[in-house]
């Protein structure tokens, strides 16, 4: 079918697990935004929800690092954190392994990716989905950008995958939704855990928002890092949303910084041309 | 000293109920597969999250093994504070490759309150 929705979200832990410290007056607009997301992905007719998440060393690590993966199952567990820290329940989420193979078969023509029949969701996955499927209705494609442990998966290739996921989503009957969750600027689970760097964040949503290719990739790690910590390296799940986008622009429905979250909170998505 | 395989070990710990049932009766017996250091056995023994994050463990990995061991998130970040002005800058990984700088340094950069 098509492309029919593609926005991003934040993920952090503490959205979920740390909710009774923060301002309930920003907390409550924040979790508003994200219960539209769930409704426009709703509304938008989406049969199956591909989350492009920049997972946390809860499958992989530095034995075999995939910089892109894909999950080809029929169901996946989560969260792999503690349920009473994370304040998400134990869950079995649906998958689609048929679809799965058709998008990854699709997504090889043009870029390398790694497929993973087991996939057990961390945070990164698990908090976005505890507000857009909360029960589960839509099944999930997981998919994973190496943002953690370098060497990084290049900006420019983030932007290919992205091209890549948008002719895979189009190639199949289903209608596909597209979610990309990480940063933007956060130091998450470091002594600097708190620290946001909003005029870097709203800089970088400028960027997002306009679809502006160059701009976008116009990043190297050492001034991310140094701008918006080491939790800005997954602006790449951003930017290939970006790309699957196809020239759309976007806006930002939400972003305000909670510290206690440690990140700008933000939900976003593109108008998606016809 | 052998980062890699105090991340690794993490890494099963986080994600295994096994290895996690395994540690919680005897918490030198699972490491013993891994090429560890003494001061990683006992920095992941007792637990020293300070020395843990000293030595560059990727926080992502560190958090879990916090939580795990139910430290509350506000000392959780204390502990990795005073790692660092116990033992000095992380020594290794991420943090130290692309240039750690301490949180009085990224306080100024942000033109916000030191933590």
């Amino acid at each position: 079918m098509a492309l029919v929705y593609a926005g991003v979200c934040s993920h952090a832990p503490g959205i979920t697990g740390r909710a009774d410290q923060a301002d309930p007056e920003v907390r409550d607009a924040f979790y508003a935004a994200f219960h539209q997301m769930r409704d426009d992905i709703a509304a938008s007719g989406a049969e199956a929800i591909v989350v492009i998440a920049a997972e946390h060393f809860a499958n992989f690590f530095m034995n075999n690092m995939p910089s892109f993966a894909i999950g080809m199952a029929d169901f996946y567990d989560g969260p792999i954190e503690d349920p009473g820290w994370l304040k998400i329940d134990k869950f079995r989420a649906p998958g689609n392994k048929d679809l799965s193979q058709r998008l990854i078969t699709e997504v090889m023509q043009t870029v390398d990716v790694s497929y993973a029949e087991e996939w057990r969701f961390d945070h990164g996955i698990a908090v976005p989905l505890h507000f857009l499927t909360p029960t589960f209705e839509l099944p999930v494609i997981p998919v994973n950008i190496n943002c953690q442990g370098p060497p990084l998966t290049p900006l420019h290739r983030a932007w290919a995958f992205g091209e890549a996921l948008r002719r895979a989503a189009d190639a199949v009957p289903e209608k596909i939704a597209i979610v990309g969750t990480g940063g933007i600027s956060h130091w998450p689970a470091t002594p600097d855990s708190g620290k946001i760097n909003e005029a870097w964040d709203l800089d970088f949503l400028d960027r997002w928002c306009r679809n502006d290719k160059d701009a976008l990739l116009d990043y190297d790690d050492l001034t991310v890092y140094a701008d918006a910590g080491q939790g800005g390296f997954e602006i790449r799940t951003f930017i290939t949303v970006s790309a699957a986008a196809g020239g759309a622009t976007g806006t930002v429905h939400f972003t305000a910084p909670i510290p206690i979250f440690a990140v700008s909170c933000t939900i976003a998505s593109y108008e998606l041309l016809d | 000293m052998s980062l890699y395989y105090v991340q690794k070990f993490l890494y099963e710990l986080n994600r295994d109920e096994t290895v996690q049932t395994a540690y919680r009766s005897d918490r030198h017996a699972p490491l013993e597969p891994y090429d560890l250091t003494d001061e990683e056995i006992r920095a992941l023994t007792e637990p020293d999250i300070g020395l843990l994050f000293h030595l560059g463990v990727n926080g992502q990995i560190l958090m879990h093994f916090a939580a795990f061991h139910q430290i509350e998130w506000q000392d959780y970040l204390q502990r990795m504070r005073d790692g660092i002005e116990t033992h000095g800058p992380v020594r290794e990984g991420v943090y130290a490759m692309t240039g750690y700088e301490g949180t009085d340094a990224h306080a100024e950069r942000l033109g916000q309150k030191g933590s």
